[in-house]
């Protein structure tokens, strides 16, 4: 059947009141519309035009490196973003803190039945402009539809791929005995924007999600810094939970001081509302380094010099330590350890 | 925010810190009991342990509501949930404490009981009105702060003429507790009760808003303890010690307010008539680590009879120990502390927790294993005692 008799039959998607129903995901006709009417015209690119079931593309030489993360973040829209860059950014992000430079990404998507198409494609122009922006290709990806009640609107699986420059080593196993610790920027902002909506919770505040992309300023990071031992985006958990990865793996402790860790005033105010601890509230769009002592000066003013740095600081010092604790020193004056986070803190955050 | 950061401002700090070493005495040390969980959080939340002299030491008192929760009263709880098919809402850390043979609320709702987390009394009140064919309970605890929203649910439950809503109360009132733990210590040498050795106590702050500062005076009068009531911040709790050394180096005892910001003498007057409207003292009522304490709690009286779940069900009272090897007990006395029991940071972490102190982050427990453990290794360390040796 060649494509002109195809659409014929086919009325076009209705964007206005059209809903997902489950032939979308039936690999029929009206999957392959959705592909070509969304999708495609989002994404646009030759390997997704080409219509095979998987992508074609050269690799480079050196160390490859593939991510993957699942996005059920409730709301779907919150201030600052929506599912949709959400799922570019972090898997942007888990390639780019391997130092790499992130070339390609694939996209699963489970929709529920009844999701209206107007949502969808505000969210999928939403992965299209976060991928464009960051230079990355969506290349593969394939979507399902659950009945009503099996879903909650969609749910969105990216994977990524990238490639790391010649002499980058960056691993959670490399912190040693007196490297310094650096944050990129202020905590707990996409954590606060996800609860403000929360039915529940619900409260007023004018904290915006950090949703970033956050691989130019690792470029620039490693390259004038190829030294650096560490990269870890302080998402679910928060920094408190990266700082305990990253002990726990390279066998070491750490010893932070809370006074240079920048928190939005806002931010201060729903944790305090809400009982919450900023070192525990999720970031997308910051990360921690580490990195020898005699580079940390430099580093830092690499980050600073970067829009997604502006913020950045010099927390703390790696330290000897075989129940690898984290310590952290007080504002008030006083010290305490920052430990794993005990139960879930608030579910489906990203 | 500016307001909450006032109360934890780095200098201020340092300069009470100063003041404190002014004053304290070398010759003697000074045992103060923070009474409420709130104030354990701040104390091991920001380290003020180590902005005090070695000799002044802070004991941890039982002002945790989870932590003083008998487990007989969660068997009920679990048993409402279980046998009575009622939609069981509570507060949220009530669903991890420690009930008999390990179970917990949250392990019956696992296994199918309809058990929901609240954030207020009001929320099981809307539960209610919105599952009119289902029985709802309202597993109601805490101290004095949260007895008012409670009376408020059970009041506007009759208002609305539900029926399918009853609250069970473990309301516990915090003068008898503090009158209990003074009755279990005794001064030194004289080797009458094991309680701890008590110099002075720094009174709660939420509850002291609603109760106000006379319901203490009875321990400077007839125990000659000195009192200062505190609020949450790390400052207030600083100053208050200040406050509490300066009254027991005159060798004066008296109840004293440094929140005053919030708190006066008699008290939140509307809050106190409503929860006379609704609750009539209980004679006698357990209380994890303390025993049966008389008229320290609070049940739902006969005109709101129709809401109180212990009236609408046949729940019997059974009394269970706790875990042998748990010192929740003499840690809530403040005999203990909790790197003492041999299940902590053991058997016994947050995430698997064998006693309610190791459940709410206000309990003693959990607060020395969250914020405070890494010391144990330093005290004991093999550094320290090289520089010692
Ligand atoms: S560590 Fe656990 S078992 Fe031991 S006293 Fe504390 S709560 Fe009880």
């Amino acid at each position: 059947m060649d494509d002109t008799r195809k659409r014929s039959y086919l009325r076009p998607l209705d964007w206005r009141q059209g809903r997902v129903d489950m032939t979308h995901g039936s690999g029929g006709r009206a999957s392959a519309q959705l592909v070509e009417e969304l999708f495609l015209r989002a994404f646009d690119n030759d390997w997704l035009r080409s219509l095979n079931d998987q992508a074609c593309f050269l690799v480079s030489s050196g160390r490859m490196v593939a991510a993957t993360d699942s996005h059920v973040v409730s709301p779907l829209f919150f201030p600052g973003g929506d599912i949709g860059c959400l799922s570019v950014h972090g898997t942007i992000n888990d390639v780019a803190m391997a130092g790499a430079k992130p070339l390609y990404l694939t996209a699963g998507f489970i929709l529920e039945e009844g999701f209206p198409l107007s949502d969808l494609r505000r969210i999928v122009d939403s992965m299209a402009a976060a991928a464009r922006e960051a230079d990355v290709a969506v290349i593969a990806g394939d979507t399902k539809v659950v009945e009503q009640g099996k879903g909650d609107g969609v749910f969105i699986t990216t994977t990524g791929i990238g490639v790391v420059p010649e002499g980058v080593h960056i691993s959670g196993d490399r912190a040693r005995p007196g490297d310094r610790i650096l944050l990129s920027g202020t905590i707990g902002d996409h954590g606060v924007a996800i609860m403000s909506l929360r039915e529940d919770l619900r409260f007023g505040t004018t904290v915006a999600s950090d949703t970033a992309a956050l691989h130019g300023l690792v470029a620039t990071m490693v390259e004038m810094v190829p030294d650096i031992h560490c990269l870890r985006d302080p998402t679910r958990g928060g920094l408190a939970t990266t700082l305990n990865e990253i002990a726990q793996q390279s066998g070491v402790g750490m010893r932070i001081r809370e006074a240079p860790i920048p928190v939005l005033s806002q931010v201060k105010a729903a944790c305090e509302f809400l009982g919450l601890d900023p070192l525990y509230v999720a970031n997308e769009g910051k990360l921690v380094a580490i990195c020898p002592p005699e580079v940390a000066e430099r580093l830092l003013a690499v980050m600073r010099a970067h829009p997604l740095g502006a913020d950045a600081a010099i927390i703390g010092e790696v330290v000897d330590d075989n129940h690898h604790f984290v310590e952290m020193e007080t504002a008030f004056g006083g010290w305490r350890m920052v430990d794993w986070l005990t139960g879930e803190q608030l579910p489906r955050i990203c | 925010m500016k307001y909450v950061d006032e109360f934890r401002d780095g200098t201020l700090a340092c300069g009470l810190a100063r003041a404190i070493a002014a004053e304290v005495r070398p010759s003697r040390d000074y045992h103060l009991m923070e009474f409420c969980g709130g104030h354990t959080h701040a104390v091991s939340r920001y380290g003020i342990q180590d902005l005090l002299p070695p000799n002044v030491r802070l004991i941890h008192g039982p002002g945790c509501p989870v932590c003083v929760l008998p487990i007989g009263r969660i068997d009920s709880a679990i048993a409402l949930a279980q046998e009575h098919d009622v939609i069981l809402c509570t507060y949220g850390d009530v669903l991890r404490v420690p009930a008999s043979e390990r179970r917990s609320l949250l392990q019956a709702k696992a296994a199918g009981a309809d058990v929901r987390m609240v954030y207020s009394s009001l929320d099981a009140l809307r539960i209610a009105q919105e599952t009119p064919d289902r029985e709802v309970v309202f597993f109601a605890i805490g101290f004095e702060t949260t007895t008012p929203p409670t009376a408020a649910a059970v009041r506007q439950a009759k208002a609305l003429g539900l029926k399918n809503f009853t609250a069970f109360c473990n309301h516990v009132l915090t003068p008898a507790a503090i009158r209990g733990i003074l009755d279990s210590t005794a001064p030194e040498g004289t080797g009458r009760a094991k309680g701890a050795r008590l110099d002075g106590i720094i009174g709660p702050s939420h509850v002291s808003t609603v109760i106000g500062s006379r319901p203490y005076e009875f321990v400077a009068e007839q125990y000659q303890r000195p009192v200062v009531i505190a609020g949450f911040e790390p400052l207030d709790v600083m100053q208050s010690i200040l406050m509490l050394i300066r009254q027991i180096n005159a060798g004066r005892a008296e109840v004293e307010n440094e929140f005053t910001r919030a708190v006066n003498r008699d008290g939140n007057h509307k809050a106190q008539t409503l929860v006379a409207e609704v609750f009539d003292l209980r004679p006698a009522f357990e209380w994890r680590g303390l025993g049966v304490i008389p008229y320290s709690a609070l049940c739902i009286n006969a005109a709101y009879g129709d809401f109180d779940t212990e009236r609408r069900f046949p729940i019997p009272y059974r009394a269970v120990a706790d875990h042998k090897g748990c010192e929740c007990g003499a840690i809530l006395r403040g005999v203990k502390k909790p790197q003492d029991c041999r299940l902590f940071g053991t058997a016994c972490i947050p995430e698997n927790p064998v006693g309610s102190c190791m459940v709410s982050s206000e309990g003693a427990c959990a607060a020395h294993y969250t914020y405070g453990r890494y010391r144990d290794y330093r005290d004991a360390g093999p550094t320290r005692k090289a520089v010692n040796d």
